[in-house]
């Protein structure tokens, strides 16, 4: 993975820390190739690597990227799938069922249900293996070398132990699409332990990790103690919790740790682009033996 | 271990499941729900105890708390029964469709020395309870107004009907939408006892209202207004907003923001005369496990505890709870 990753929450109006600012990026960034345009600003301060949810908007933006093959050459996409609220809002219009049957596609759950046939575990994987290759089709012809699941999601699956859940797809991720999967989350530590008991090794797990401690479930020192004892590759993200601590600050704790392969950080601003990649160069190269 | 069962695997059920499965002083024993899908999927992944029939469940498992994720037209029903078994309630909001219902439990929960607590999960959120000791405190002065909002993009086009389209069902922006706002102002500035005019709106929905417009009264006499709106996209997601007005200065408080003014130097610390703003980030407590909000986990944490007698069983009680349905109900009362 790329030391730096682009991240897409300032396009779509996610603000952790304020409502009011999200909708003002909502504004800013109602056009698509706005959108692109800041991509190409990060990639000119040479972050090649843009991780993002499914949102249908990221759908367009790949349309643009796909009409200029030399222009993104070399360009990476990491997928976080899926956009829970497309997912959140269905269910609470038409309930669980209601939702399968929606975003499923073909006719594979109606068939199901037709029959009364009895579920057997290989459906409800099938099931999760069509919703996935959905979410990806968006990227085709893109390369996606690294794949993740959103946090809600992955969270969701820890809290109620489904662990072969996490299992069934890391496999599948590798042998379908031909990718690194991997995992967002709020819960780092924890989520490590779950995946070690299914015998993955050495995950990519993407989770807040910032000066602050903010949203590094279990604590912040767990987090420390973790990445320095165990084998994990991190990317950190929420590095500057939503603005507490002063940007230089908040990026020489978060590269001064250890197991931290990538940092991943949005930004609208070609100012704030050009100050938060120096400053995690600078860092980095003063972290360099001499 | 707490032996905890839940009845209702819907979106918030399953929200409270995770939770509660991650939770270190929690056993969950049962889940009960009536889709087959749901149970078999948590059944074969997540090798939980599922059950079709709650009233199988509570006798075969015998937990002692229960978390009630049913459709509101249930509440009543279920949470008298839990409660005259002995066991603790967690019951999703609203409360009940029926407020000599809700007045019922209220009692019923005090006789049996049940701990009750209901889902209004904007209390745990580190801003609004900044704004609560502020408020509390004095530091607006005299109270002139308020105003309390949420808008969101719940039913943003005409669709097909589920209970949440079904006003006896507990369907409605009044019920599932408005009961936030309501629950908050009773909180944030003083119970609301009048309601001096309402409309209800249907935008999209043919059987319920999209939207509510209030001008209310609290039993200390302050006046406000309440704006709420789930049919508008303009918004990613639920925005709860509320407004206060004092005579030494005025607070905006969401769930991410608290902005306030002071009009004099004499304030609380560590804030100045003028505008202060704070984020989440500022307030937020760490929870173990998170999983879309640290309100979420802390409700959960903060009934659990109060079951272990390690908090006062004081926050979103049921009679609370009852206020906001008893405030509901003067609204459809007043319906023009």
């Amino acid at each position: 993975m790329e030391r730096i990753l682009f991240g897409d929450n300032q396009f779509f109006g996610v603000n952790h820390v304020s409502d009011e600012k999200s909708r003002a990026q909502m504004m800013k960034f109602k056009e698509d190739k706005t959108i692109l345009r800041t991509i190409d600003i990060a990639r000119e301060e040479g972050v090649n690597t843009f991780m993002c949810t499914t949102h249908d908007r990221i759908g367009n933006i790949c349309d643009l990227i796909r009409q200029e093959p030399d222009k993104y050459k070399g360009f990476n996409i990491y997928p976080c799938m899926p956009y829970a609220h497309k997912y959140a809002n269905a269910v609470t219009e038409l309930g669980i069922v209601g939702t399968l049957k929606q975003y499923v596609p073909g006719n594979f759950f109606g068939s199901l249900f037709k029959g009364g046939i009895a579920f057997v575990s290989k459906d409800y994987m099938a099931m999760m293996e069509l919703l996935i290759d959905a979410e990806m089709k968006m990227f085709k012809g893109i390369n996606t070398p690294v794949i993740f699941i959103q946090n809600v999601l992955t969270d969701l699956i820890m809290g109620l132990g489904m662990k072969d859940v996490l299992k069934e797809y890391h496999e599948y991720i590798i042998k379908k699409h031909n990718a690194e999967p991997a995992y967002i989350t709020m819960n780092m530590p924890m989520l490590l332990d779950m995946l070690e008991s299914v015998g993955i090794k050495n995950p990519i797990i993407c989770s807040s990790i910032n000066i602050d401690g903010f949203r590094m479930s279990g604590g912040k020192e767990l987090y420390e103690h973790t990445l320095k004892t165990r084998e994990v590759r991190g990317v950190a993200m929420q590095v500057l919790s939503g603005g507490a601590t002063p940007v230089k600050q908040a990026l020489e704790y978060v590269c001064g740790l250890p197991k931290i392969e990538s940092i991943l950080f949005g930004a609208s601003s070609k100012g704030n682009i050009h100050e938060t990649v120096s400053l995690i160069k600078q860092f980095d190269a003063q972290k360099q033996p001499v | 271990m707490v032996r905890v069962a839940l009845i209702g695997a819907g979106k918030m059920g399953i929200s409270h499941l995770a939770i509660l499965g991650a939770h270190p002083d929690v056993k969950v024993v049962g889940v009960a729900d009536t889709s087959k899908i749901v149970t078999d999927v948590l059944e074969k992944y997540a090798s939980f105890e599922c059950f079709s029939d709650y009233k199988k469940m509570l006798d075969k498992t015998n937990p002692e708390a229960v978390f009630v994720a049913a459709p509101t037209k249930f509440h009543g029903t279920i949470v008298k029964e839990l409660l005259e078994k002995g066991i603790h309630v967690f019951v999703e909001k609203p409360f009940c469709l029926n407020v000599n219902e809700g007045a019922e439990l209220v009692q019923l929960a005090r006789l049996k020395g049940a701990v009750n607590q209901v889902g209004y999960h904007n209390k745990f959120i580190g801003t609004f309870e900044e704004a609560k000791k502020i408020i509390s405190s004095g530091a607006l002065g005299d109270i002139q107004h308020f105003v309390g909002e949420a808008y969101g993009p719940v039913v943003v086009r005409k669709k097909q009907e589920t209970w949440r389209s079904k006003p006896e069902e507990g369907g409605g922006c009044l019920l599932d939408y408005a009961s936030h706002v309501i629950d908050l102002v009773n909180y944030l500035v003083a119970p609301i006892d009048k309601v001096h005019g309402a409309l209800l709106k249907s935008i999209y929905s043919g059987n319920v209202e999209d939207a509510v417009y209030a001008l209310v009264e609290t039993n200390n006499k302050l006046s406000g207004v309440l704006s709420v709106n789930w049919s508008d996209e303009t918004y990613r997601k639920m925005s709860t907003t509320v407004t206060v007005i004092g005579d030494k200065g005025k607070i905006i408080v969401d769930a991410t923001e608290m902005k306030i003014y002071f009009k004099e130097d004499k304030c609380p610390q560590p804030y100045t005369k003028g505008w202060n703003v704070k984020h989440i980030n500022d307030f937020a407590e760490e929870v173990a496990f998170y999983l879309r909000g640290e309100e979420y986990s802390a409700q959960v944490d903060y009934f659990i505890k109060a079951i272990e007698g390690k908090v006062p069983n004081n926050k979103n009680t049921f009679e609370t709870a009852w206020q906001t349905d008893s405030v509901i109900d003067k609204i459809k009362n007043n319906k023009k």
